[in-house]
Formats: C-alpha cells, structure tokens, sequence
C-alpha cells in the first residue's frame, strides 16, 4: 500500500462520514459545519489531483463565501426549531432504497462497465497551476468567462430585489 | 498510485448522499447542503478525470461549476428568505401556494 492509496482511503472515510453526518444532524448549524469540513476535504483531494488553483477556489468560495452565507440564513431564520411534519409515511424508505439503487447502478457500471482510464498522476509543478488555467480561461474560454461574470451581477441583483423590504411593510 | 476508479466511485457516493438529502430533509436549508454536496461531487468527477486524461479543461469547467453554485446559493438564500417573511416557516411541506 503507498502512502497516495492510505491517505486516499483516510481523506475518504473523512468525507464520507461528514457527508452523512451532514445528512443526520437534526440542528441545521451542525450540517453546515459537517460540509464546510467536507468541502475541506475535497480541497485536499483537489490537491492531491494535481488541481491547487481548484482547490484554493474549493476553500475560498465554498468553504467560506457559500458556507458563511448559509451559516448567516440559519441563524436568522433558526432553521433547526422545525416542528416535524406529516410527511407521506413511505416516502422515507422508498428514498433509501431508491438512493441505494443509483448507488449500486453507479458503482456497477463504474466497475464492470467503464473503461479503465488507469492511475492518478502524482501532483507535478505545471499542471492545474493558476497560471495554465487562467491562460485557458482568457483564450479559449473568455466569453463563458464574461458570461459567469454577468451571472453573478444578475444573481446579485436578485438577491437584493428578492430580499429587500416593499414600502410600507412593517418589520 | 490510486486507480481513478476509486475517485469515481466515492465521488458516485457522495452525490448518492447528498440525492438522499434532497429526498428524506424537510428543511430547505438542508436540502440547499445536499445540492451542494452533489455539485460538489460532481465537481470531484470532473477533476478525477481531467488528472487521468492530462486535460485541463476539466479543471476549468468545475471553476465555472463553482461559479454558478455561488450565484445559485445567493439567489436560493434570498427566496428562502423571503418566503420566510411571508409565511413566517420555511417547512417545504408547506410550500404550495404556487399549486393550481
């Protein structure tokens, strides 16, 4: 076993139980905390795939823009006092079991179907640098580039038109 | 070295999780998470296989993928906001009043 396959499985079984411990805690403050380390794990993947410039996004956009953001909608709307509802009571296990089957039929076809597209490549210097991405980025990919941009401004307008208070609404 | 098989495969389980998220949560917020916990998988494959394949473009569409998430999670905050403030709970349960 080489030190890539044990780090691999460890920074695994970390992302997995977080991705479930996200899943089951009952207080909302708990799941986004249980995905920010997620998200962290999946930076150090990113790294480990030979992808820092990803990675640094994966921190600096998801496990803090997004993270804090979701953190400060919580708290505001005290997202874990959810009186328990009447849901249809076979929804539940028909979604395990339905989860369960898109697992098997992913990993089936990953195993026995799929090509094999052979090993990971040990992070080099150049690959996946700031550098070669933003030259992609600004040669081959600058119109989606501008376009994500004016994606953001859109949803940044929205989100202030959707949450700002109308005239004479009290509160 | 790890086969990138093994990447695929806990990326496939972790978007499994996040898609049992969306399916048993009656909190929006929390099925909010497991959206992104499913991009987030997603976003994995993506780079799994741009390493494999020496391909950075791979690379370049997960930035664009973290890009529209930002823009995506603003805009779900905001209306998870305000049907706050409009029906005073954010239970999905009760979230039909667009129904005809």
């Amino acid at each position: 076993m080489t030190v890539e396959l044990v780090l691999f499985i460890l920074l695994a079984l970390v992302a997995l139980a977080t991705a479930l411990g996200m899943l089951f805690s009952r207080n909302a403050v708990y799941s986004a905390l249980f995905l920010v380390l997620n998200f962290g794990t999946v930076a150090v993947f990113y790294l480990l795939l030979s992808a820092p410039f990803i990675a640094m996004a994966q921190v600096t956009v998801y496990a803090g823009a997004i993270m804090v953001l979701f953190l400060f909608v919580i708290m505001l709307l005290g997202g874990d006092q959810l009186a328990p509802s009447k849901a249809i009571p076979w929804q539940r296990p028909l979604a395990v079991t339905l989860a369960f089957l898109l697992a098997a039929e992913a990993i089936y076809l990953l195993l026995f179907r799929g090509r094999p597209a052979g090993g990971i490549q040990p992070p080099g210097e150049i690959f996946g640098s700031p550098a070669n991405i933003g030259d992609l980025l600004f040669s081959s990919y600058l119109l989606p580039f501008e376009v994500t941009s004016v994606v953001l401004l859109v949803a940044m307008i929205g989100a202030i038109v959707l949450t700002k208070k109308e005239k004479g609404e009290p509160g | 070295m790890v086969p990138v098989t093994y990447y695929i495969t806990l990326s496939a389980v972790l978007f499994t999780i996040g898609a049992l998220g969306v399916l048993v949560r009656r909190n929006p917020l929390i099925i909010f998470m497991s959206v992104e916990l499913m991009l987030n998988a997603a976003n994995l494959a993506f780079v799994a296989f741009a390493n494999a394949h020496g391909d950075l473009r791979g690379q370049v569409f997960v930035f664009f993928v973290i890009a529209v998430a930002a823009a995506e999670v603003a805009v779900g905050l905001a209306l998870i906001v305000a049907i706050y403030k409009s029906r005073r709970s954010i239970n999905v349960d009760e979230m039909s009043s667009l129904k005809g």
